[in-house]
């Protein structure tokens, strides 16, 4: 990876995390609970899928998929809030909520991301 | 412009938002570098596991340390926005963790998938769960200290 790569790599995961917070705040503004990081990781996910799934079929350069798919989903989404906000949820006895931002969380996440790279195989 | 009159949300203040990049671009870098650094063993990313796990505990000691010691606004906020946000969020991810897990159950590998996804959320709460426990001790410690130097002052309601 050159340093220019590198350099725009993280710029770009800087704007993700920028994005984040837009979407965020706006989603939170609307509903509260674990909905906004959710959407967040699951969308964020598929995208990562897509652009995975369809990396063998040199539609953009390898280094755009770096920027892009480590760099700016890779600062859009986030664990740390994902298990943050989970961990409050249990702490408050919210057990139906925390279940859902935790497990339910991987589990549409990781399906959003095969399906993803399944359709990213199709491209 | 940065006054309580303010009533712009903070998501969309260009100041919060020149924060979050900066914090994010940042953390980005970190997660890259020791990615790079730690390559994947056996088609497994543990470095991103790592990551995912240490910012977990980073982010709860971050956010319960701000909350103990005031309302979130000036200084504190900046640091939660910057470094919580920002550089935590950047740092951790979850569409690696989604696709890494996606692809080793497309691939067969159904016990080393659920371990790999189910592994990095279970360990990754107990590790957010440690760090808000740790940012209750140091707090707790640091107010006994306040409280042996300064005795009139805790009675008072706090030691500031």
């Amino acid at each position: 990876m050159t340093p220019l790569v590198f350099i725009a790599l993280a710029v770009a995961g800087g704007l993700g995390a920028a994005a984040r917070m837009v979407l965020d705040g706006a989603i939170k503004s609307r509903a509260s609970g674990p909905w906004a990081t959710m959407g967040i990781n699951v969308s964020g996910s598929l995208a990562l899928g897509i652009l995975t799934g369809s990396a063998g079929e040199q539609i953009l350069p390898e280094a755009w998929h770096l920027v892009i798919g480590t760099g700016f989903l890779g600062g859009y989404t986030t664990f740390s809030t994902a298990s943050f906000e989970t961990i409050r949820l249990i702490q408050e006895r919210q057990w139906a909520s925390g279940l859902v931002s935790g497990l339910g969380t991987l589990a549409l996440a990781t399906a959003a991301a095969g399906l993803g790279l399944w359709i990213g195989g199709l491209v | 412009m940065s006054s309580t009159l303010n009533t712009t949300p903070v998501h969309l203040r260009l100041p919060y938002l020149c924060l979050v990049v900066g914090g994010g671009t940042i953390g980005t870098a970190a997660r890259e570098g020791l990615t790079l650094a730690f390559p994947p063993a056996g088609g497994i990313p543990y470095a991103t596991f790592a990551i995912n796990v240490s910012g977990a505990f980073l982010l709860g000691l971050l956010l319960d340390a701000l909350v103990r010691m005031g309302p979130d606004d000036g200084l504190r906020r900046r640091i939660r926005v910057m470094v919580g946000t920002g550089f935590m969020g950047g740092f951790t991810t979850y569409s690696a963790l989604a696709v890494t897990t996606a692809g080793l159950l497309g691939e067969g590998g159904v016990g080393i998938s659920i371990a790999y996804g189910l592994g990095t959320v279970l360990i990754g709460g107990a590790a957010t769960g440690a760090g808000i426990t740790t940012a209750t001790v140091l707090h707790g410690r640091s107010r006994a200290r306040s409280a042996r130097q300064n005795p009139d002052a805790t009675l008072n309601g706090g030691a500031r």
